[in-house]
């Protein structure tokens, strides 16, 4: 099963990069036209770290992580997994490689088999790539469910209706790690949950990432999980990556406007905390049809003419900190537009 | 805008705002809801008693299985027919709601108390355009003829920050995002100008961007009408500067309640802090362990005797197993929690910030049990 990732003789493969993503667009067919859900993106992610993706509904971080696993087929660009370009291999050999990057998804029950048994559902990676024996397979199921926190006497026999959102998600965690996966792919898991229940999963993703050596991207809409999660976090709007940061840098001192107004946005739990800023005004435009130049700038409330006449480069502002934004936060340009110098 | 004129026969008569405004506009008394199950009985409300006045926001918070959505159904009295058993009084505006007759509860409803759903996907008639879901208790309770009720439609959407809403009428619910759809809910909840709106987790399953936008939108239009909200929800964040007073819920009871500042500065019960502190935050540098519940809420069918909060409790002693602690005054105005061992101002609900993620592997050391409250014998943090 342990298929060795080989990596291309004489290219410039850091084996310390786990996944590269290279100028990834992701098109869809909608009537006649086409639209692009992933327009020109491209980050690493080194091994043992965990990348967060951050962005509302229909910035494209779903599709982004789907072709990272290649559900979703890339229209243009690659997606480098330890060195194998994963476009350029035969499904064959593409579903050998997915036993070392597994997925887990936003709505925990549906994504079980109402149908089969808990321990039929987490054994099945094993199964399906005849991974030693039934009583080597049954062992590794238990261990991985008390891993996760689930008791296998009580839980194996019983289907998934009979489990909370929480404890679903557990199970899901637990048939992704099965066939000992290098790459771990959320997909927001913990939105659909309550804050208590969200709390034990992300401390258990935090442990299961130790104990595994496992690398992560995180994919959510809610800032303060990602950034709780993630070593960097990079933010997406309407298909593109407007800021890659480590994730207290970004905290610290957010560049993009967008990524100001996100953080703006999240609930805080106290009521003394009265920031004057609004937050985000207005919804997502059309991928169909994106703003010229900057695409935040219909939203943006620093927004200058040149916003819509050039579009932003994602460009480094310092080390390990790259935005696009003609007008980052942070320096003397950066004014209200309002005021007009 | 016209919505707010109450014009009409009606055959259940509302005293005078005037009347009434010394007096609570909601005052729920000891109400109890239980399911009959194949199981047994499910006290899935079990002797709630809140009040709410006019205009003022109440946030009710807890976890999945708290009873607070049965709580807010059985206020509004949408409860199934068969196998219910409801006991207590919910008086609203001069009326004891527990004992109108459906005729007369189908005047109240959308008319002076209504109600915002969790999802607005299931909640919404797909085949129905949005223009006509909301004129329909336009033209039934103020009785608006078509054209004034449509006109009045497009307002509402205006109103509630829908573009283009002559278009937007006419839209069915799968043409408009989860955003706009929630929108269109409030839109409807809000067309008669109720003077009580319940919002069962209305921003649940929405984006945190957008949830702040429908938070502000259902507080302006609350300022603009004067109505009284109660605000479901699982998320102490939500309702921290949205709330006046917060009642926190933990298995069909109110475990704590106050005005929304004394409540986070003072808070008394473990649970509340609890539900705080599990809430990640921005300010935290990026790693931090969150400081989770362990386990989960108790079965209603067969709960816990004592205080129901005990097993998860980190400062359970024997007496909270065996005696349930009564919702009982703090030093502060209107303050009230049920705990024998209440916290001191500042201090947390979990010692140390231990694994307690989840009942985790047996072998994780000798003092972790198994299942709920794994927590239970740590030492303190400092």
């Amino acid at each position: 099963m342990t298929a060795t990732p080989v990596p291309v003789p004489g290219s410039d493969v850091d084996p310390e990069v786990v996944l590269s993503v290279d100028h990834l667009v992701v098109e869809f067919q909608s009537g006649k036209r086409r639209v692009q859900a992933v327009s020109d993106v491209s980050f690493e992610v080194r091994r043992g770290e965990t990348l967060g993706l951050v962005g509302e509904s229909g910035c494209g971080k779903t599709t982004t992580g789907r072709a990272m696993v290649q559900v979703q087929p890339a229209t243009s660009g690659t997606v480098r997994f330890e060195g194998q370009d994963l476009g350029r291999l035969s499904n064959r050999e593409l579903r050998a490689t997915r036993t070392r990057m597994q997925m887990i998804f936003q709505d925990p029950i549906s994504s079980l088999n109402p149908r089969r048994k808990i321990r039929d559902i987490v054994a099945e990676p094993l199964s399906i790539w005849k991974v030693g024996t039934a009583e080597e397979r049954a062992a590794r199921v238990r261990s991985m469910l008390d891993s996760v926190g689930i008791d296998p006497d009580t839980a194996g026999d019983r289907r998934p209706q009979e489990f909370s959102g929480g404890q679903c998600q557990r199970i899901s965690i637990a048939r992704a790690l099965m066939a000992g996966p290098s790459l771990l792919v959320c997909d927001e898991p913990v939105s659909a949950l309550d804050v208590s229940v969200q709390a034990q999963i992300l401390n258990l993703l935090a442990d299961l990432k130790a104990e595994f050596g496992l690398t992560m991207v995180f994919i959510a809409h809610d800032l303060a999980v990602v950034k709780n999660v993630s070593d960097r976090v990079a933010v997406m709007y309407l298909g593109k990556l407007v800021e890659v940061a480590g994730s207290d840098d970004l905290y610290r001192s957010p560049a993009h406007p967008y990524t100001e107004a996100l953080m703006a946005s999240i609930p805080e739990p106290d009521p003394e905390n009265t920031s004057a800023y609004a937050g985000l005004i207005g919804e997502l435009p059309s991928p169909l049809d994106p703003p010229s130049g900057c695409r935040f700038r219909t939203r943006c409330p620093y927004v200058q003419p040149k916003c819509s006449a050039e579009e932003p480069p994602l460009r480094e502002v310092a080390p390990g900190h790259q935005v696009a934004c003609h007008f980052p936060l942070g320096t003397p340009v950066a004014a209200p537009a309002s005021t007009t110098t | 805008m016209s919505p707010g004129r109450r014009t009409s026969s009606r055959t259940i008569e509302f005293p005078d705002i005037s009347e009434v405004s010394s007096n609570p506009l909601l005052t729920v008394d000891d109400l109890r809801t239980a399911f009959r199950t194949p199981r047994g009985t499910l006290r899935a409300v079990d002797g709630v008693s809140l009040s709410v006045r006019r205009g003022e926001t109440l946030g009710v918070v807890g976890e999945s299985g708290s009873g607070k959505t049965v709580l807010s159904r059985s206020i509004m009295g949408l409860l199934p027919a068969r196998d219910v058993v409801r006991s207590g009084t919910v008086h609203f505006a001069g009326h004891e709601m527990t004992a109108l007759p459906l005729a007369d509860l189908r005047q109240i409803w959308g008319a002076e108390m209504s109600m915002i759903f969790q999802d607005p996907m299931t909640a919404l008639n797909p085949v129905v355009r949005v223009g006509r879901q909301i004129t329909e208790s336009l033209r039934l309770h103020l009785h608006l003829d078509k054209k004034e009720a449509l006109a009045t439609a497009v307002e509402l959407l205006r109103s509630v920050g829908i573009p283009s809403p002559e278009e937007r009428v006419r839209s069915y619910p799968f043409q408009l995002s989860g955003g706009m759809r929630q929108r269109v809910m409030i839109a409807i909840a809000l067309a008669c100008s109720p003077r009580l709106v319940l919002a069962d987790e209305p921003t649940t399953g929405l984006d945190v961007s957008v949830q702040a936008q429908i938070l502000d939108l259902l507080a302006t239009l609350q300022r603009e009408r004067h109505m009284a909200v109660i605000l479901v929800t699982h998320d102490l964040g939500v309702v921290a500067k949205r709330a006046d007073h917060v009642a926190v819920m933990y298995a069909g009871r109110i475990v704590e309640r106050a005005p929304t500042r004394t409540l986070f500065a003072h808070t008394r019960m473990p649970y509340t802090r609890a539900l705080m502190e599990s809430i990640p935050r921005l300010a935290d540098p990026s790693g931090t362990r969150l400081r989770a519940i362990g386990g989960r809420p108790p079965d209603l069918l067969n709960p816990p005797t004592g205080c129901r909060f005990a097993p998860r409790c980190a400062f359970a002693q024997d007496k909270c197993r065996q005696e349930e602690p009564p919702l009982q005054p703090s030093e502060h105005p209107d303050h009230v929690f049920a705990c024998w061992f209440p916290l001191a101002d500042g201090a947390s609900a979990t010692p140390e910030p231990v694994a307690v993620a989840a009942p985790r592997r047996s072998g994780g050391g000798a003092g972790v049990a198994a299942g709920a409250g794994a927590d239970v014998d740590t030492g303190a943090e400092q």
